[in-house]
């Protein structure tokens, strides 16, 4: 499997790894049947994300998926932290293999997660988590909220 | 090294040729005399994928189970075995697991039932022991490269007086039976390596059974909850070792271990192109956890006692780093857990 630099260097030195113990959101992507399941926590203050934490199962390019997503989502407001793509995670890794772009929809998912996880503990609607595009059609991601 | 007469040897292209002239050869000679071929799930995909071609074409294929540590069962067999068998192919030992099967057993039922015996020996032969007279086999397929030989070529067991139609038809090459222009220099060289194999496969079977065995002894003890895949002792290549590193993916073990300039492989579907995990391991019962995170680490004749002690220090690191980092892990830990709890 070739992957580019970033997405080695962020497998190898992954950022925002742990768990957030009194998170305001936990969002979880992915399944023990394709090999690849992301837990991602929050914490939120004043509309924006102050701290974010990941915990991964998965191969090389779903624990650097996870990793870039955190970091993309650090400091941003919710909604700018909603509407980061999959394809902006993949992007910012410098491209995913094709057969890997899942990961990408994963960690994009998972934040999803933590957003309305912390939407529905606030009292508030959650939001519609529109569909992907083609790449996740093999994949039955089941997509669970905490809390 | 077979106990088998040179006029009973075919030179191939590999084992994947030999295991596709097997089961196609045998199924057209015979197809007036049965439809009927009997395999296991835990075969090489040279093997599987022949079978599933034969299936299309309207051949019946019995696909035996086997028991969670890879065995399949001479009962099993037996009852499989019906008027219109015409083959029955099991492997001699499994690549991924490592498991012998009772080859002897198998063959001795064969030849009662009147049913011919191939079996895929590329992962045995010159690692273990193998008689092609005293465990009556048929058929047998070896592949050069599996004991340092050039890769790309391969032998066809056929026992003298067994009928199998051409696979390769054209000249007259290998006494009429595969046609092309021989390749002379794989020949040599799978000759030189099979020579070289034998002279030392009784010492390598033991130094490479006490290396194996004193690798997963320290799995075991190095790493909670390594299980370990395929049968202990005997019944296991010498070479191979098969566990289950729970809450770790395979895929990101083999990068880790490459980084510390060890090569191994996994039964993980990421690792794979595919999505499913291997056959085999979920064949012997693994869940999808257990098989996306199988290591296989495999010892050959430059392996020491320091490369093991090396490897499971980096292993048994890289997996308590990786499991910290896993949400399996912390879910399985906590199961674990409350299942202690109950008990008591």
């Amino acid at each position: 499997m070739l992957y580019s630099e970033i997405v080695m260097d962020h497998f190898q030195n992954p950022r925002n790894v742990g768990e957030i113990k009194d998170a305001d959101g936990v969002g979880e992507a992915g399944n023990p049947r394709c090999g690849d399941i992301m837990k991602i926590y929050i914490k939120v203050e004043n509309d924006h994300i102050v701290d974010i934490k990941f915990k991964t199962f998965g191969c090389a390019s779903a624990i650097a998926s996870s990793s870039m997503a955190t970091e993309l989502v650090m400091g941003k407001t919710i909604e700018e932290a909603w509407n980061i793509t999959n394809s902006a995670v993949a992007k910012a890794l410098d491209g995913l293999p094709p057969i890997k772009m899942h990961c990408s929809v994963l960690a994009e998912e998972a934040i999803h997660g933590a957003i309305n996880d912390y939407r529905r503990r606030q009292g508030l609607e959650p939001w519609e988590d529109k569909s992907h595009d083609e790449l996740v059609d093999e994949h039955s991601h089941h997509f669970h909220h905490q809390g | 090294m077979l106990n088998a007469s040179p006029d009973e040897i075919y030179f191939t292209s590999g084992g994947t040729e030999s295991d596709n002239w097997a089961l196609k050869g045998v199924a057209f000679t015979y197809r007036n005399k049965g439809n009927h071929i009997i395999t296991t799930k835990i075969e090489h995909h040279a093997v599987l994928h022949s079978a599933e071609y034969l299936a299309g074409l309207g051949y019946d294929i019995t696909y035996l189970g086997v028991d969670e540590e890879g065995r399949v069962s001479v009962d099993d067999v037996r009852k499989a075995i019906t008027e219109k068998t015409v083959l029955v192919s099991v492997m001699f030992a499994n690549n991924e697991i490592g498991t012998i099967q009772p080859i002897a057993e198998i063959g001795r039922l064969c030849r009662e039932k009147g049913v011919l015996f191939h079996t895929d020996a590329v992962q045995a032969v010159a690692h273990i022991p193998i008689d092609v007279k005293a465990m009556d086999i048929d058929l047998l397929s070896l592949s050069a490269h599996k004991f340092y030989g050039p890769k790309g070529t391969g032998v066809m067991y056929i026992r003298k007086g067994v009928k199998l139609d051409n696979f390769i038809h054209g000249g007259g090459q290998e006494k009429g039976r595969r046609a092309t222009t021989e390749n002379v220099a794989g020949i040599v060289g799978l000759g030189i390596a099979i020579e070289r194999a034998a002279g030392k496969i009784s010492s390598e079977k033991s130094r490479l059974t006490a290396l194996r065995d004193g690798l997963i002894e320290e799995i075991m003890a190095r790493i909670p909850y390594a299980k370990l895949n395929g049968a202990a002792g005997d019944g296991r290549l010498p070479n191979n070792v098969n566990v289950s590193l729970i809450g770790v993916e395979g895929e990101t073990l083999l990068m880790d271990l490459d980084m510390f300039g060890i090569a191994a492989s996994t039964g993980s579907a990421c690792s794979s192109g595919s999505l499913d995990p291997s056959h085999v391991l979920m064949a012997i019962g693994l869940t999808h956890e257990q098989a996306h995170g199988s290591l296989r680490l495999t010892l050959g004749e430059s392996t020491t006692e320091e490369d093991v002690a090396y490897v499971v220090e980096k292993l048994a690191g890289i997996v308590e780093r990786r499991r910290n980092m896993s949400p399996l892990w912390e879910d399985f830990l906590k199961a674990e857990e409350r299942s202690e709890k109950n008990a008591l």
